[in-house]
Formats: structure tokens, C-alpha cells, sequence
């Protein structure tokens, strides 16, 4: 039986009584259960960024090399030499929590057809993620989950998956992180956009065909949990990787031919958003024939079909005269085409099903008119600075290394990329934990794309203006760490409920210090992707504002890694005092999670970051590390293991605490490992950049200045032991 | 040597063959799509990676039902040389061409690491550019690979010199630790009776450029090449 539309049921679709009643006003009649299924989805935070929009509007998306912006399905950066690169992150979190593998792998399916929608051929997949405590018990079947479903995916439809990051924290035991992004290259002058045109055109339906899975995800996807999530499960949709692959091969063979005026994938709210934005985009009006939308279940009624969430569809606005040879494309892949409406100059969206109109909406209201909200917020409280003297070293350098560099935050994270196909395509020349970025050569080209995702949500939950400064640094020191010109970003904002204050604070000062990194460092957001409502019962994880970042190396045989080798001077760059505030060792070693995090200097950011790749690029680097969680001696540990070679290490400075300055976070900083450190360090000094020796590679042991010796052997057994020992252990 | 490359769909590691025959031969492969039912003017016929039909049913299961395997196995009785690597290594298991099956790895999980593999021999148009015993090194990427066959097959493959290679460690020993996916006897490919088709898990394709991580797989290529003319 179908349900009247009602006020009751506008709220069980999660519309307010406010913006009901602006659909009443609108409508100037009560919907239909199709309309409010229609202004519920594109109301939702998910698809309208109801809260989020009047903040987001702060971010820098402009630069000389940026093609398109945000508002278009990915962000288009220009390479040179005639290309582009398509870049976009999303998140898929709340269905990863229901349903760990089909959220996670329906998260890469999504986030590859904004990508591919655009003209390009996705050419790396990327991923962070956060998880519960690990002593929770639901924590491991949820990584299980997630990493295989990202895998399954992934290597599936043969896009190498080639960086990411891992996190554990109790808050997100019941809202698991999963975002994934994917970047692709195309021709600069062969993007296609998603703005609808010419009346009488043909609307095309692609792909798979529809069925009654994720209807009403978008909503779900925009509500707290209860403690009734499992129960959400159909709100989750499945991933069929196969017939993506298939759609990717067709949709770039049909881009390589006239025949497209618009295309947009079929991702939140399906069959609604799609039709509904391409067509308010263009200023045209649309009739939709839900009879003729393939279907693979029977008796749906419109409403189902406009609301489902079914994967791997695509639709197009097509000129006329190519229709056929279109349809003869994606006959010999063997998917579904099928002209299921018109464009018209009427400006409503009217959508018919069995002889009956089901939804006559105006588009200019239904689009222009949706909700936006500046949400009452109130500033996270600063936390008291930490004097490190004052912190006892109860441990010692080495035991506290050794704990270090296996804790689940900073171990290896091997057993997840093994799982990941990282090698397919033939191009990538440096593949997960080998490099501070992947680098992956564009085919053909001498040029490569250094991707790296990056949030520390600790540092976000003490200041989040801070973390999110610190989040956009790290991405953009973690490329510079390469080798590369880092470009743009790609960014992911994961938060709690925005109608609570204190989460709507963590948001705008996250954006405030995101805005500044941005702008400083000339690294633009060109794409993005909000999730709020990352809450279970009450309680909301920490800030996570993950950003994807993109750089571009000219010549991928500059690019070096962290590995090092024997017999080189180790160089650290940028200046340490020590900070333990918010640091792992602070976590871990002493037991405790305060102090304010490290600041970001932003100009000596600039200038350290600009002297090292200008050192990497002049060849005198023969490896380099970010230094960031865990510190000076975590990252020597990481270039030593990653190298299989030892060290000795000279005593710092007097004035600093020796744990503080092996294991401060402070930021801006690198560790380079270089043939002739006496040229380096007077180079650095004439830029105004500091820069100190501090000691050299060589043989099998990590030699610390306090006398302790540890064999590069136990660091990396001790390294590698966490995951394994965890997921298939007893 | 003119090669064929068939695209099934669901395949995805064809772009990488591509490259590294032309790298090795200076020209294009041909493209071959899987509703062919008769092959071109070809010297070698090759069964990329990916997951043909979605991996649905069983890895391989209905590429080997396809027309074009027909032409396939025709080639193949003629003395014509195929390659499958992967999915191409399941498909011809599937096909009949080559003995044994292979199996979910032993893990349990998808597998992508480079592994060590030595060359069983090297009197073989694909082979020939290496010497017998040298190990070299090779991504894997599956998670059907675990290779397996009845006591009788296995000792035949052996007796009758049909292991083209096994996994091992770098230093060449044969051990269970080399052997990730848990193959019977650590076999990473063979050979057929008449040594011109050889089916192989590992991606040498993937190894034909240092800048990709090294050139490893190179000689399966350039030998290739040599042998079946340019």
C-alpha cells in the first residue's frame, strides 16, 4: 500500500516541519509520495550541504592551474602537456558501519564514477580510514570487512589502489571512517560536465539495472545512529565491480566519440539527483518514463525507482543523431541502454509511470530553494601547553621506540596493502609505505602524480583550527617529501551532528585553518565531500577533515622514497623544540591525550618544503621522510626499516628533553638523507631555512645517543607484528 | 612476433601486456574480442589478468566457454604458442589446456606482494632469455592462485619437466614461506606436453621498466621476441 505523503512522514524522511512546509509552499499542494521522496533526498545534508555550505564557501579553490572547481562531480587540475587530472574523495561511513564490505567497496565504486563520469580513466585509488579501539570487539570484523570489500572492489575493475591511511581511536567505535578517492587522467580539452542542454534531447539511462537496494540511503546517510543501525541494513547498497569495469570501458568509448552533451553518475539519491541536477544545472526542465528505466525488480513503484541507490548507472543527455551508435556501444559490453526521457524548456522535472505523472516539481525552487543553515557553534576550549621537562621519561629512548613503531597507529600497515592491488597498469613507481606519496607515472608520459591522504584528528579534537591547518600542511609536505609540486586538494570532512554547537565549532574553526593552509601554500580545494551526523547514541567521533592531495612530479625518475641506504649523512630540516603535546608518545608512553598539538608555522612550512624538493630535484637527496606522528626517531626507524639498513645518532640539543626531542611532534619538518651534508646545510642556511646533522647511516643496528642499540631486525619485527598478530593470530 | 592479446570482459590487466610486448617487439599487439570466433594471422595468442565475467561462477569458468577459446584451443592443437598469466592461467586451467586447478589461496585473502620465482628451465620460447635456476622477481596480485592437482598430475609435471616456475625465496629455496598462496609443490607456472603453452599466476608484465620497480620480467618478453621473430 503506498503511504500518503504527510507531515509525519516528511520527518520520517527526515524534512523538518519548517522545510515541509516550504514544499508545501512550493508545491502550493500537498506532494506526492514520489515529490517528497524527491525533496527529502535533495534536501538531505548529504546531497544539499545544508550546514556545511555557508562554511565551505570560505576554502581557496582557485589557481591558474585549476580547470574545475568544486560543483562539478571531481575536481579537473591541469598537468601540462595537454592533460588533466580528475581528483575526488567521499566518504562512505555510515553504510560501512551497517554492512563493512558492500559500504566499502560501494564507497570505490562511487567515488571511480565521479571520476571516469568526467572523461577520465581512473588511474589510482586512495583511502582513509578510522576505526574503533582495537580491544573492541567489533572493531576487527569491521577492518576485515572494509578491507576486503576496498580490495574486492578495487582490484576487481583493475584501478591500483596505492596509498591511504589508518587510524584507531574509541570514537569511532560504532562510526567507522571510510572515504575513498580516486584521481584520473584526461585530456584538458575532453572533460565532460554534467549541465544538461537542448531541448528534445534524449536522457539515456546506463548500467546496471535497478532494483530496491540503497533506497533512501542518501537519508540515512545524513541521520545519527540509534542503537537500531543494524537494522539499516537495506539502506545499504551492492557493489557489483564487474559490471563497473564494464561501464568504465564503455563510457570512455563512447567519450572518445561526439555523441555526449552532459553525463552524471547515478550516486546519492540515484535516478532524483542525477536528472535533478543536470538538469537545474542547464536551466532546462526534464520528463523521465519510469516504465522504460531498466528494472530488476518487479512491481517497483516510483517512488522506489526515483529513490534507489542501485550501483553502477550512469545517465546522459545524448545528441539525437548519435543515439544509435551510442547504443551499439553499450550493447557489445553487454549493459543496459535505455532512453527514459526527454528534455524540455518547461524548467520542472515530470516524472510518469504507468500512465500516471507521479512527480511534477518546479527545478528552480526544488534547487535554488534548498534548506541552508548557519548553525549555532561555540569554540572548542584550548588546552593548557605541556612542559616537557615536567613529563617523566619513564622508558627510555629504545624501549620507547620499540613500543612506538609497533602501536596499531604507527605500525607497519602491510597486511592491509597486501591486500590491495597496487602494481596494476604498469606505472607505479612507488607503491604504499615505500614513499611519504604514492608516485604514479602518467602512461606514456615522463610526468607522474605524487597522492597522499592525511588528517590527524587528535591534533583536530584538542584546536581544531590547528588540526586543520595541520592537516592540509601534512598533505602538502608529504608530496613536497617526494619530490613533487603539490597542486590541489581533494577533502573530506567528516564530523559529528551539526546540530550540536560544540561539533558545528569543531567545523568552522577546522575550515578557518584549512582556509589558511590553503591559501599559504598555494594548494587549492577543487572537490570535496561533507559527512555529518558521524554519531552513535549521542556520541560523535573525533574532527576528521581528510585531505587528499595531489602533486605532480615532471620527472618521475626524480621521485625518491623513505628507504635508506648505507652510508649517508641524515639531515633533519626545519627547526624542533619538542613539542609533546597531543603526541603519540604522550598517548602511548605516558598515558596521556592533552597539551594543545603542535602549531604550523605556515611560512616556514613554505620555505622548508620549497628547499626540500628543490634539493630533491637537483638530485642530492637520496631519501626523505616527513617527520610527523611519533617524531624524530619514529621516522628514523621508518627509513631504516623501509631500507633495511642501521644508524648512528649524534645527542640534540642540550636545551630540549632528550624523549622531547626524539619523540616531539613539531611540525614543518624533514629527514633527508644525503651523500654531503655540509653543502646541503649551507644551502638551507642561505634560504633561512634551518637545517642540522644528525648522524649517518650504516650497518644493521640503530645506535641511539643515550648508548642503546636496536637491530634494525627487531624494529621491523616489532614493526610488522601488530596487524598479523591481530587479524589471523589466535 | 605478432601477438594477440583476447579482451575479455572484466579483464583489466591488458593494457599492461600491451606495453610490455610493445616494449619488447617495437609494435602493437593485435586486440582480439572474446566474441571472435577465428583468430587473426597470429604467432602467439595471450590470456591477460583480470577478472573475466566478474570471477563469477569460478575464476575463468565462462571465458573458457567462449567463442574465441574455441579458436584458442584450435591454435593451440596446431602447435600454436599461448600465454596466460592470471586470469589467462585460470581461464586455460578451465579450458582444459593445462592440467590441475587453482584454488582460493591458502590465506584465504587477496594477495599482492612481489614473489621470488625460479626458473625451472629454460629451453623454451618463453624462458629462453633466462638461464635455469636464476630467480627473478614478480608482483602477485590474485586471490584464486593456490595451484592444485592429484599426486599422479604433479609427478608428471615433474617427471616430465612441465614446472616452467616455482615460488621461492630470494635466495632460490623452495620453501612454505615462499610459497604465499600455498600451491601444490610451490608451483607458480607450467608448461603443456608440447612446452608451447604456459600458464603462470605472477605478473611479469608488470616488471618490464626500472622505474616500475625493476625489469625482472623483461626476458620473458625479449625471449619471446627472439624466438618468434620481431
Amino acid at each position: 500500500m503506498q503511504r500518503e505523503a504527510n507531515q509525519e512522514l516528511a520527518q520520517e524522511f527526515g524534512l523538518s516541519a519548517s522545510e515541509y512546509a516550504k514544499v508545501l509552499e512550493i508545491m502550493g499542494r500537498a506532494p506526492t509520495l514520489t515529490e517528497l521522496g524527491v525533496f527529502s533526498a535533495m534536501w538531505s545534508e548529504h546531497c544539499s550541504y545544508k550546514s556545511s555550505r555557508v562554511l565551505l564557501k570560505q576554502l581557496p579553490t582557485k589557481a591558474p592551474w585549476v580547470i574545475h572547481g568544486p560543483g562539478e562531480n571531481a575536481g579537473v587540475v591541469d598537468l601540462g602537456h595537454g592533460l588533466a587530472a580528475v581528483m575526488k574523495i567521499e566518504s562512505h561511513n555510515h553504510p560501512s558501519f551497517i554492512e563493512p564490505y558492500q559500504g566499502a567497496a560501494t564507497g570505490v565504486g562511487g567515488i571511480l564514477r565521479d571520476v571516469f563520469t568526467m572523461g577520465a580513466r581512473p588511474v589510482a585509488n586512495l583511502n582513509a580510514l578510522r576505526f574503533g579501539s582495537p580491544d573492541n570487539p567489533t572493531t576487527r570484523r569491521i577492518v576485515d570487512g572494509v578491507v576486503r570489500g576496498i580490495g574486492g572492489y578495487g582490484n576487481c575493475v583493475g584501478v591500483p589502489t596505492v596509498g591511504g591511511e589508518v587510524n584507531f581511536h574509541p570514537a569511532y567505535d560504532a562510526n567507522p571512517l571510510v572515504n575513498a578517492m580516486t584521481v584520473g587522467i584526461a585530456a584538458a580539452d575532453r572533460i565532460f560536465l554534467s549541465a544538461a542542454a537542448g531541448v528534445g534531447n534524449p536522457v539515456v539511462y546506463v548500467g546496471s539495472k535497478t532494483g530496491r537496494d540503497g533506497i533512501h540511503g542518501a537519508t540515512m546517510a545524513s541521520a545519527a545512529f540509534g542503537a537500531d543501525a543494524e537494522e539499516r541494513r537495506p539502506t545499504v547498497q551492492v557493489g557489483d565491480p564487474f559490471t563497473e569495469k564494464l561501464l568504465i570501458e564503455a563510457c570512455l568509448e563512447l567519450m572518445a566519440t561526439d555523441a555526449i552533451v552532459a553525463i552524471q553518475d547515478m550516486g546519492a539519491a540515484g535516478l532524483t539527483s542525477s536528472s535533478v541536477e543536470m538538469a537545474g544545472k542547464g536551466g532546462v526542465g526534464i520528463e523521465l518514463d519510469l516504465d522504460r528505466v531498466p528494472q530488476r525488480a518487479s512491481g517497483m513503484n516510483a517512488y522506489e525507482i526515483m529513490l534507489s541507490e542501485s550501483q553502477e548507472r550512469m545517465l546522459m543527455v545524448l545528441r539525437p543523431e548519435r543515439e544509435a551508435a551510442a547504443r551499439a556501444i553499450f550493447e557489445k559490453w553487454e549493459l543496459d541502454f535505455a532512453v527514459i526521457g526527454r528534455l524540455t524548456d518547461t524548467g520542472r522535472i515530470i516524472v510518469r509511470h504507468q500512465d500516471r505523472v507521479e512527480a511534477d516539481i518546479p527545478l528552480a525552487p526544488l534547487v535554488g530553494e534548498a534548506p541552508v543553515y548557519d548553525r549555532p557553534s561555540t569554540e572548542t576550549a584550548k588546552q593548557t601547553p605541556l612542559n616537557p621537562a615536567r613529563i617523566e621519561d619513564r622508558l627510555g629512548l629504545t624501549r620507547a621506540l620499540e613500543r612506538l613503531i609497533a602501536c596499531p597507529d604507527l605500525c607497519s600497515r602491510a597486511w592491509i596493502w597486501d591486500q590491495y592491488d597496487s602494481t596494476i597498469g604498469g606505472q607505479t613507481v612507488k607503491r604504499p609505505g615505500t614513499a611519504d606519496a604514492a608516485v604514479i607515472r602518467v602512461e606514456g608520459t615522463p610526468l607522474a602524480l605524487a597522492l597522499t591522504t592525511d588528517c590527524t584528528p587528535r591534533y583536530c579534537a584538542a584546536d581544531p583550527e590547528a588540526g586543520g591547518r595541520q592537516a592540509v600542511a601534512e598533505a602538502w609536505r608529504n608530496l613536497t617529501a617526494v619530490g613533487a609540486r603539490p597542486l590541489a586538494v581533494t577533502d573530506n570532512m567528516n564530523f559529528g551532528n551539526p546540530e550540536r554547537p560544540e561539533v558545528m565549532g569543531q567545523f568552522a574553526a577546522v575550515i578557518r585553518g584549512m582556509a589558511s593552509a590553503c591559501d599559504a601554500l598555494k594548494f587549492p580545494v577543487v572537490s570535496g565531500n561533507v559527512s555529518l551526523y558521524n554519531e552513535t547514541q549521542g556520541r560523535g567521533i573525533l574532527p576528521t577533515p581528510v585531505i587528499g592531495g595531489l602533486g605532480v612530479l615532471e620527472d618521475a625518475a626524480q621521485a625518491v622514497g623513505i628507504a635508506l641506504r648505507p652510508w649517508l649523512d641524515l639531515v633533519l630540516v626545519g627547526p624542533t623544540r619538542g613539542w609533546l603535546g597531543q603526541s603519540l608518545w604522550l598517548r602511548e608512553i605516558a598515558g596521556r591525550e592533552d597539551g594543545p598539538p603542535p602549531p604550523v608555522d605556515l611560512t616556514a612550512e613554505r620555505a622548508a618544503g620549497d628547499f626540500v624538493r628543490a634539493q630533491i630535484l637537483a638530485g642530492a637527496v637520496r631519501a626523505c621522510h616527513d617527520v610527523s606522528d611519533g617524531g624524530l626517531l619514529v621516522a628514523v626507524a621508518e627509513m631504516a626499516v623501509a631500507g633495511e639498513v642501521g644508524a648512528r645518532l649524534s645527542a640534540g640539543p642540550r636545551d630540549i628533553p632528550s624523549h622531547a626531542y626524539w619523540f616531539g611532534e613539531d611540525q614543518g619538518r624533514y629527514l633527508l638523507a644525503v651523500a654531503d651534508s655540509g653543502t646541503l646545510i649551507r644551502a638551507a642556511e642561505a634560504v633561512g631555512v634551518s637545517a642540522a646533522r644528525i648522524g649517518y647511516s650504516g650497518g644493521q643496528d640503530l645506535t641511539l645517543p643515550d648508548g642503546g642499540t636496536i637491530s634494525v631486525r627487531a624494529l621491523r619485527a616489532a614493526h610488522e607484528r601488530f596487524f598479523p598478530s591481530w587479524m589471523d593470530g589466535a | 612476433m605478432r601477438a594477440g592479446i583476447v579482451l575479455f570482459p572484466g579483464i583489466n590487466r591488458e593494457r599492461d601486456m600491451a606495453i610490455a610486448l610493445e616494449h619488447a617487439t617495437g609494435h602493437k599487439p593485435r586486440m582480439i574480442w572474446h566474441a571472435e570466433a577465428a583468430l587473426p594471422e597470429i604467432d602467439l595468442v595471450v590470456l591477460p589478468g583480470g577478472f573475466s565475467y566478474g570471477d563469477y561462477l569460478r575464476c575463468g569458468a565462462m571465458a573458457a566457454q567462449s567463442p574465441v577459446l574455441r579458436a584458442v584451443r584450435d591454435f593451440a592443437d596446431k602447435g600454436g604458442y599461448v600465454l596466460g598469466v592470471c586470469n589467462g592461467f585460470q581461464i586455460l586451467v578451465e579450458a582444459g589446456l593445462l592440467p590441475g586447478a587453482l584454488l582460493r589461496n591458502a590465506s584465504l585473502r587477496f594477495i599482492s606482494a612481489d614473489c621470488h620465482l625460479r626458473v625451472e628451465r629454460s629451453d623454451t620460447v618463453f624462458a629462453g632469455r633466462y638461464q635455469r635456476g636464476q630467480v627473478f622477481r614478480a608482483p602477485m596480485a590474485h586471490g584464486d592462485g593456490n595451484y592444485f592437482a592429484d599426486a599422479a598430475t604433479l609427478d608428471h609435471l615433474e617427471a616430465e619437466g612441465l614446472i616452467a616456475f616455482r615460488y621461492v625465496t630470494p635466495a632460490g629455496e623452495a620453501t612454505a614461506e615462499a610459497n604465499r598462496n600455498g600451491s601444490a609443490r610451490n608451483i607458480a607456472g607450467i608448461y603443456s606436453e608440447n612446452l608451447r603453452v604456459l600458464g603462470l599466476m605472477p605478473h611479469p608484465e608488470d616488471l618490464v621498466d626500472p622505474l616500475a620497480g625493476g625489469t625482472d620480467g623483461k626476458p620473458l618478453f625479449d625471449g619471446l621476441a627472439a624466438s618468434l621473430g620481431a
